[in-house]
């Protein structure tokens, strides 16, 4: 169902999340994604590569465009690292935990953003986290 | 589908009876759809039909499926303008019956033993004939509910810098997200400080509609723009109650006029009435 | 990495933010600013993010540290001109902006803090600005 356009990009620094929003929001507005859904998922990209960033101690994001079960368009994101990865995923998921800075919103809200959100990490292992939204 | 080999193919007895089964036929469609179709478009159309059955009940695969795509047409064609899914099945159904009568005239016992296996196949022609018909009614009422959609969340004016949102009709998501995105949209373009959303018309409220209203609600008010919710109706305000549904600090009033009065209040404005005479 | 520049009009400073902003930004604005309510005494903080086309949960929560800050200093602050996208997408995000009072535009915002010229039309130019909506926490 998917057709990787392979737009891959390195998660290095805070001056990378600014990059990884500008990219997601071409691809999104590409994609053809209303402004407001643009928006979400360019917030939700913009909590993931910070956390890619700040908890994975770097990685990558690509970029896909795709397409969902019910044929609707749309833009797939898939974040990486080889950082300490999850512990406890479930409660990482839960609203209001965070396990270093900011509020916590981090993972739930960029579920919260986006029409498809999985994730899947072990400890030690990494964290790899996909997303996607599609167009309405 | 056709009977064994000592009777007379259903094929060749429609061919033979085509003039009075298919005349019989037209009239049984005329009858069902009441002039909404001149006799000609019903002839033209059940003339190909007809001649498509004989081919098909040939062994003639592609005059099967041409069948199959001509009846799709007409039931598509059918649903649109307004047939009702009786009428449009009976157009099929008809062909059984006036075969039969034909039949019934002419005593001919080997035709009675082929109508049962010609009758199923009319069936199933009927059914598939009802799947695309229901399909091509559902296809109007989604189009009919995008075209609401873009009508039903008009954004007015009440007053200076007091914009009135009137939902009416049931709140889906979809709705819900464009009532919102529409009414922020407004308060950008008119530089709106008050907004009241009133759900007069709004049937029921529940969990989910109510959800809907608080974001609205908090987004506006993200954006400099407080929000009034009106027109909560005794039964509404008991649903809300007994869902435990918590509005938080949302302002909420009975009427659009009691919300209207809130607003100038808080902008500080009173209306005086002139002494009379 | 880029520096928000901070003006002051009367007693209220004024940060517009043009830029995307780079998390280093956010933090260095919020020094910047305690330190300019400080050396001015201002009595109002107004962050325009007309232009501002993605607030996340780490920018939004820059909002609410900048308006507490303020606040210890007896300075109020206004968030102007957040559009509809950002609105939606921080509702559906679960952060509510506790304590930041927001306006729609600049001129609004002025307004609200007592800054503006008096506002003409039916509402009456004599009284009082009227508090905006202040912001709860959300559900």
């Amino acid at each position: 169902m998917t057709t990787p356009s392979g737009e891959e990009m390195p998660i290095a620094s805070s001056d990378d999340v600014v990059r990884v929003r500008q990219v997601v929001r071409a691809a999104a507005a590409a994609a053809g994604l209303s402004l407001v859904d643009q928006t979400k998922l360019v917030t939700a990209a913009s909590e993931l590569a910070r956390n890619t960033y700040a908890h994975g101690g770097g990685g990558a994001m690509r970029v896909e465009r795709a397409t969902g079960e019910d044929g609707r368009k749309g833009v797939r994101l898939v974040f990486t690292d080889e950082g300490p990865g999850i512990a406890d995923v479930d409660r990482a998921l839960s609203e209001g935990w965070s396990s270093g800075t900011g509020l916590g919103l981090g993972l739930p809200g960029a579920r919260q953003l986006c029409d498809e959100f999985g994730l899947r990490s072990e400890a030690g292992g990494g964290t790899t986290v996909t997303v996607a939204k599609w167009t309405r | 589908m056709t009977g064994g080999a000592d009777d007379t193919p259903i094929a060749e007895l429609l061919r033979s009876w085509r003039e009075p089964v298919l005349g019989r036929w037209i009239e049984l469609v005329g009858e069902t759809v009441h002039g909404r179709l001149s006799e000609a478009e019903v002839r033209s159309e059940l003339t190909e039909l007809y001649g498509l059955v004989e081919r098909a009940l040939e062994g003639d695969t592609a005059a099967g499926d041409e069948l199959r795509a001509a009846l799709a047409e007409i039931s598509r064609g059918r649903a649109r303008h307004g047939f009702s899914p009786t009428e449009t099945a009976v157009g099929v159904f008809a062909l059984k019956q006036s075969l039969y009568e034909q039949i019934r005239m002419t005593r001919d016992q080997r035709a009675y033993s082929e109508l049962i296996d010609f009758s199923s196949y009319v069936d199933e022609l009927g059914l598939a004939t009802f799947e695309t018909y229901a399909a091509a009614r559902e296809q109007v009422i989604a189009d009919q509910a995008d075209q609401l959609l873009e009508l039903s969340t008009p954004v007015v004016r009440l007053w200076d810098r007091v914009l009135g949102v009137p939902l009416v009709g049931t709140l889906d998501s979809a709705r819900a997200q464009i009532a919102m995105e529409t009414l922020l949209q407004a308060l950008v373009t008119t530089g709106a400080r008050y907004a009241v959303i009133d759900i007069t018309g709004v049937p029921a409220v529940d969990t989910e509609v109510a959800q809907h209203l608080m974001k609205t609600v908090m987004a506006a008010r993200l954006m400099g723009t407080h929000c009034v919710v009106s027109g909560i109706r005794p039964q509404i305000a008991q649903t809300i109650v007994a869902l435990g549904i918590e509005f938080g600090d949302i302002v909420t009033k009975a009427t659009l006029a009691d919300a209207l009065a809130y607003v100038l209040e808080r902008s500080g404005l009173r209306v005086v009435g002139e002494p009379e005479g | 990495m880029d520096r928000v520049p901070i003006l002051k009009i009367g007693d209220v400073l004024l940060v517009s933010i043009q830029t995307d902003l780079q998390d280093q930004t956010v933090l260095a604005l919020q020094e910047d600013l305690s330190e300019r309510i400080v050396a001015t005494g201002a009595h109002g903080v107004i962050i325009d993010i007309t232009a501002v086309d993605v607030v996340d949960s780490f920018i939004g929560r820059m909002f609410a540290t900048i308006a507490s800050m303020s606040r210890l200093m007896d300075a109020e602050t206004v968030v102007v001109g957040m559009r509809p996208a950002v609105a939606i997408t921080l509702v559906e995000l679960g952060l509510s902006l506790g304590g930041v009072r927001t306006a729609l535009d600049l001129e609004e915002g002025m307004r609200l803090l007592g800054a503006g010229l008096p506002h003409a039309g039916p509402a009456g130019s004599a009284r009082p600005a009227r508090p905006g909506p202040a912001l709860a926490d959300g559900p």
